[in-house]
């Protein structure tokens, strides 16, 4: 990075080493790979369930004019939300015990770190783990027959991107935790997102409250995912990419502001 | 004299309306065992954090190696040492995964900060626990693991806060032994205190701070002698009586302290003050006499009131 840029961007927002704190949990996570593995499962339980139940009495659902199989409908929005679950639960709990029990941001300051430097790389790790599980989820969707062409690999990015934004809101919202009993809030905050953002009905059946929904940013990450799999675009699609980007560059951003008052007073 | 390793100026920390640091100088030469000895919130951990560049002043300047520290911050914490006060050990990973990791946050190759590990691993007497999980650590174990850990850079300079608070005497004894080696090794030690002994043994120079100002500066021994009689008699009254002593006892030695557990008088004789009290009619349950320490230099500097 040149020095005149140097002097604009704040020290503490230095993105250099962001590789090193993502080094440090691919050995931590050496000794707890069962954790990581069982993050896998539940979004596959909900897959099979909704498949062997709900698929049959549903029947069709119209998606961009054409009537797929409820299980078809209903599985990229299962993988976008499993996309959001991992990094909310990478970027909030184990965060939070980072930063306020055993401090290791507080050491990882004391070095040339910067607190980009922390932030950019619990968000990058709440990414490639997310992307493992969206690998995984992806293979199991076309076991199952429930991908339509190779468009379907879009998922991916898609899940890419909506693991950035999710993991960078969690991150944020770690920042002001006053404790565990604060962690409550964050499946109160979830919860409704997983259940509201088109995940399990399309858009058209919020009739006049479609716009609560455009507000949620996973109903974005689902919209992609669902075009993925069934490889049909719209422009509408650049607008979804877009505003995930935006809020994943605005959370980043003040997560690390965050980190740096928290931790640099 | 050589260029200072730290030179500090008119250094101000506030918090909102609370000034933690009231400006303070302070120069430290390459190679000294330089100490912070106050009460609890004299502003000691506020002023090691803007030296760690980790917090920045609020007002004055401060220069580490020649580098400014508000624009070189993380140059300067390349080529300096931490040990806080808390341990910020990592605990989900082994005694060897925390020091060669921490490694890699200084941009140390890989096998550079294994290599690195496997000495500090023997300096700290931690070699037989490298595989260990930090938790199950004793306390002494995990402040050596700390010090080892503030290694892994080569540091030039060395900050510990409150290094040996809450050891057990021979953890204590096996630290400022670590510490004075790598004294003898050139290495610059900063470190804060309220163990007055701790800073006899270690610091070349101190300064005592009180309320975020620092209230005296020199050797331990020239504080000694600046601030404090070369004995002190030590006299214990039955509980509650200490106030009632001092017209008995006035104008004995140079001066007085009551403190809540005891009454010191200050004197070169202490003997002979301990005569003198009898005569006045003192009775006290015991007595001593003794040298006079830093202990008496921070009671007479810092006042006697418990500070929270």
């Amino acid at each position: 990075m040149s020095a005149g840029l140097l002097r604009i961007i704040p020290p503490a927002m230095v993105v250099r080493r962001p590789h090193r704190m993502i080094e440090r949990h691919i050995v931590a996570y050496r000794r707890q790979w069962l954790i990581v593995v069982s993050g896998f499962f539940e979004p596959l339980f909900y897959l099979l369930s909704m498949r062997a139940g709900l698929g049959d009495l549903v029947g069709t659902v119209s998606v961009g004019g054409r009537e797929v199989p409820y299980d078809a409908f209903v599985a990229p929005a299962l993988m976008a939300s499993s996309a959001m679950n991992g990094a909310i639960f990478d970027s909030t709990g184990n965060v939070l015990h980072r930063l306020k029990y055993s401090r290791i941001y507080d050491a990882a300051l004391a070095t040339p770190m910067s607190p980009a430097d922390v932030a950019t790389g619990e968000i990058g790790w709440a990414l490639i783990r997310g992307q493992l599980y969206a690998i995984s989820f992806l293979v199991v969707m076309a076991a199952l027959g429930l991908t339509n062409s190779w468009w379907s690999l879009m998922a991916l990015p898609a899940c890419a991107l909506i693991g950035l934004t999710f993991a960078a809101l969690g991150f944020l919202g770690t920042t002001f935790m006053r404790g565990w009993s604060d962690m409550d809030m964050v499946t109160t905050l979830t919860m409704p997102l997983f259940l509201f953002s088109a995940t399990f009905f399309p858009i058209s059946a919020y009739g006049s409250w479609a716009w609560v929904v455009q507000l949620s940013p996973l109903y974005h990450g689902v919209a992609l995912v669902r075009a993925a799999n069934e490889g049909v675009w719209t422009a509408s699609m650049l607008g979804h990419v877009a505003v995930l980007t935006a809020v994943a560059l605005v959370a980043l951003t003040l997560a690390a502001r965050r980190l740096d008052a928290l931790l640099r007073k | 004299m050589t260029a200072p390793l730290l030179d500090a100026h008119r250094l101000v920390k506030r918090f909102g309306d609370f000034t933690a640091v009231n400006g303070i100088d302070v120069q430290v030469q390459p190679g000294e065992a330089f100490g912070f000895l106050g009460p609890n919130g004299a502003g000691k951990s506020s002023t090691m954090r803007m030296i760690a560049c980790v917090s920045a002043p609020s007002e004055g300047s401060l220069h580490m190696f020649g580098l400014d520290a508000a624009t070189h911050g993380a140059a300067i914490r390349a080529r300096i040492g931490v040990v806080p006060q808390l341990d910020t050990l990592d605990t989900e990973l082994s005694v060897q995964e925390n020091l060669w990791l921490y490694g890699r946050f200084f941009d140390l190759s890989r096998a550079e900060s294994k290599r690195r590990t496997k000495e500090l691993l023997e300096f700290a007497q931690l070699s037989e626990r490298a595989d260990s999980i930090v938790d199950n650590l004793s306390g002494g174990m995990k402040r050596r693991l700390s010090i080892a850990r503030s290694l892994i850079n080569e540091p030039e300079l060395l900050l510990l806060d409150e290094p040996t608070t809450g050891l057990d005497p021979q953890a204590r004894h096996v630290l400022w032994d670590r510490l004075y080696r790598l004294k003898q090794q050139g290495v610059t030690l900063v470190l804060t205190t309220h163990y007055m002994d701790e800073a006899e043994q270690l610091c070349d120079r101190l300064v005592v701070m009180d309320q975020g100002r620092i209230v005296a500066e020199g050797s331990p021994r020239s504080l000694i002698e600046q601030y404090a009689t070369r004995e002190v008699l030590e006299l214990r009254f039955a509980a509650g009586t200490n106030d009632q002593q001092t017209a008995a006892l006035a104008g004995i030695g140079e001066r007085q302290e009551v403190l809540p557990d005891r009454v010191l008088v200050y004197a070169n004789d202490g003997e002979a003050a301990l005569v003198q009290a009898h005569d006045r009619g003192a009775r006290p349950e015991s007595a001593l006499v003794r040298r006079a320490s830093l202990e008496d230099v921070f009671l007479l500097l810092t006042g006697r009131s418990l500070v929270d």
